[in-house]
């Protein structure tokens, strides 16, 4: 018998859609892509306990149990206080804020670039922007996961952002989602990095109410040749908050694209990022510290995908488990047969501060070309006990002896952080988290 | 300064110290030898406060304080000091970051201000002489790729900068070549005065030659089983251990 799961939350999202069909639907390209999402969903469900994919975490579950997929709430006010609050202290930027799910001028900042230009999704599919019908999940692939799906079926909102050709963008984009009410939302950012342009994007999600809220996000990130793009996601959310977050990114020839991934707080996290090299000499960085303490759970699932020759991939992950929390990490590599000359690097580092945190931990090397550099490791201790005496004798007190010593561990992730306001809000929080 | 009152410890169930009684005050220099195994770097570890290690009984004074009760990093803020056999390298953590975290909380432990930067560097610059080490090394990830010769003048330069009241140098010299073991040796006569004491933990006697102590302790089975001026150590290297060995078997 073909397991099921998540029966519950399909036929809360069935009767949503029905609900929404007119507004959804208003886009015959993607009603298509919504119809056959919803299709997938009912057909197959929801991962169950031993899907491959998910064996360590258990999103099904756990979102049947906490989060109400029915209609959505009203949500309540926000102030200007509460979304300052969750920005990044000293770090200017453009803000793209959406509250609940819906974009807020507010607290948006008026994009005045011409070589930026940005749109809701909303917008986008009501106008049949080409960017919207082409790219709605174009990249991420509804049939091949159900929270993707679960996206596609629903998402009518988000940022559609378009970097002209040669364009240079000093000030980051940072994409905003804060959440007041105990129900989910579903996002969607179409992002096209236009050729030879250089930019950066931050993106934060940030859970307001004391209930356990369920965040979906699906990027799908175009880099053209030549272009640079960046992407700093910075999960930080609530300790009861829920958070699916795909990131999807094709590069074209000579492009460079960069991903920092730093997770520091939440109930359960997931991160899908699936990079394609699509051409030659392109360049994919993949930085992430997952620093947790509590009950918090945090998956990375990362896949590069080289499949033209000469191309570089670089992925280092770095985890600290504090009390009971869990870190996730798969990182696959895969390696086709025309890709030869191809560099891709790997690494895994994972300290246990406690007997009660775990880690699981998996490499996926998959290569078909024979003319390749290929390296991985990955290593899971405790903080080197002979490294804390060293310094605890020379005078250095316990606690902040184990600060230096992790600060140190996520040294070469933490400088790998070009922004520098972004440095010191993950170095504060290693500290405050030592001293507490 | 320090009064240790028959001090037995353990690892892992096996009895390593036995009933050790050593009395040292300010101004000494003691040398603690003995053949391998005897116990000599488990009595340096103990009163450094390593955890690996169970004191099971006796007790040991330092300043009229107990020292048993203390952390290691408390017994360091009072002033003991353990020039570490094997200095651990840890990638990341610059000595010069390091120094300065050290340095200023032990002041605050003393009650005194914090160094400024430029105070800093000045007392660094100045101690790095002492030991002949380089700027250089100092900006690197602490003892990281430092040869044998380098981590030990790095820990004599901590010692220089921390100016302890007690310090243990434990096995020092192994692993040193002449030049180096003279640089040390320097370096550790340069910072005795009336008011501190040197506890020189060591296998061989050539260390002694240049670090002069006033009392030789041998250990072996994990008690003191003979002391003497420095001539005994002379003796030992002339006659080896095994005449120790026996004198000790035929006592008990």
């Amino acid at each position: 018998m073909k397991k099921f799961a998540g029966q519950s939350i399909i036929d809360k999202l069935s009767e949503r859609f029905e609900a929404s069909r007119p507004q959804l639907t208003s886009n015959t390209a993607i009603a298509e892509i919504r119809e056959k999402a919803l299709n997938h969903l009912v057909q197959n469900g929801l991962p169950h306990a031993k899907a491959e994919e998910y064996k360590f975490t258990n999103l099904t579950k756990a979102l049947e149990k906490h989060i109400n997929f029915s209609m959505e709430e009203e949500s309540t006010e926000v102030n200007q206080g509460d979304v300052e609050k969750y920005r990044i202290e000293g770090l200017e930027a453009y803000y793209i804020t959406f509250i609940n799910g819906k974009f807020s001028e507010q607290f948006s900042d008026t994009i005045e670039e011409n070589s930026i230009s940005f749109s809701t999704l909303s917008n986008a599919i009501a106008s049949n922007s080409a960017l919207a019908e082409k790219h709605f999940d174009k990249l991420s692939k509804c049939t091949e996961d159900a929270f993707v799906a679960m996206n596609a079926v629903l998402a009518n909102e988000g940022a559609v952002i378009d970097i002209k050709a040669n364009a240079v963008i000093e000030k980051p984009v940072f994409i905003q989602f804060i959440n007041t009410r105990s129900s989910d939302v579903q996002a969607k950012n179409l992002i096209r990095v236009g050729e030879n342009a250089q930019v950066t994007f931050i993106e934060k999600v940030d859970t307001l109410a004391a209930e356990p809220g369920f965040s979906n996000v699906v990027n799908e990130i175009e880099v053209a040749a030549g272009a640079n793009a960046k992407f700093y996601k910075i999960e930080n959310d609530s300790p009861t908050s829920y958070h699916i977050s795909n990131i999807h990114v094709t590069q074209a020839k000579d492009s460079t694209f960069t991903v920092n991934t730093i997770a520091l707080n939440g109930a359960m996290v997931r991160n899908n990022l699936d990079i394609k090299l699509n051409a030659e000499g392109c360049e994919a960085n993949m930085n992430g510290l997952y620093l947790l303490a509590g009950k918090t759970h945090v998956d990375n699932h990362t896949t590069v995908d080289h499949t033209m020759p000469n191309a570089l991939s670089n992925e280092l992950y770095k985890g600290i488990m504090d009390d009971q929390s869990k870190g996730v990490f798969n990182g696959k590599i895969f390696v086709r047969k025309d890709a030869q000359k191809t560099n891709a690097f790997q690494s895994n580092k994972n300290i246990l501060l406690t007997d009660d945190a775990t880690v699981n931990t998996k490499p996926q090397l998959e290569i078909w070309a024979d003319d390749v550099k290929c390296s991985h490791g990955c290593t899971t201790g405790q903080l080197d006990k002979d490294a804390l005496f060293y310094l605890m004798a020379r005078g250095i007190k316990k606690d902040r002896a184990m600060a230096m010593l992790l600060h140190a561990f996520a040294s070469d992730v933490i400088e790998n952080l070009e922004i520098e306001a972004i440095q010191a809000y993950v170095e504060a929080i290693i500290t405050s988290r030592l001293e507490k | 300064m320090l009064s240790i009152k028959n001090l037995q410890a353990k690892i892992e169930e096996k009895e390593i110290l036995r009933g050790i009684n050593l009395e040292v005050k300010a101004g000494e220099v003691h040398a603690i030898m003995g053949p391998n195994g005897s116990g000599k770097s488990t009595l340096a570890s103990v009163l450094a406060g390593r955890e690996d290690y169970e004191v099971t009984g006796g007790e040991v004074t330092f300043d009229g304080k107990d020292l048993l009760d203390m952390d290691a990093d408390e017994r360091a803020r009072e002033g003991v000091f353990l020039a570490f056999q094997y200095p651990v390298e840890i990638p990341g953590v610059s000595t010069t970051n390091f120094m300065k975290t050290a340095i200023n909380q032990v002041r605050e432990h003393r009650g005194e201000k914090p160094l400024d930067a430029v105070s800093f560097l000045k007392l660094m610059k100045e101690k790095m002489k002492l030991v002949d080490i380089d700027q250089s090394l100092l900006s690197r990830s602490l003892n990281e790729g430092f040869s044998g010769g380098e981590k030990k003048r790095n820990e004599i330069f901590q010692m220089a900068m921390l100016e302890p009241k007690l310090s243990i140098l434990d096995e020092t010299d192994s692993g040193l070549d002449i030049d180096a073991l003279r640089i040390v040796s320097n370096g550790v006569n340069a910072l005795k005065s009336k008011d501190n004491a040197t506890i020189v933990v060591t296998h061989y006697q050539r260390l002694l030659d240049y670090i002069v102590p006033d009392f030789v302790h041998v250990l072996y089975k994990g008690r003191i089983v003979k002391s003497g001026g420095k001539e005994l150590a002379l003796e030992l290297e002339e006659k080896g251990y095994d005449w120790i060995k026996e004198e000790a078997e035929a006592a008990v």
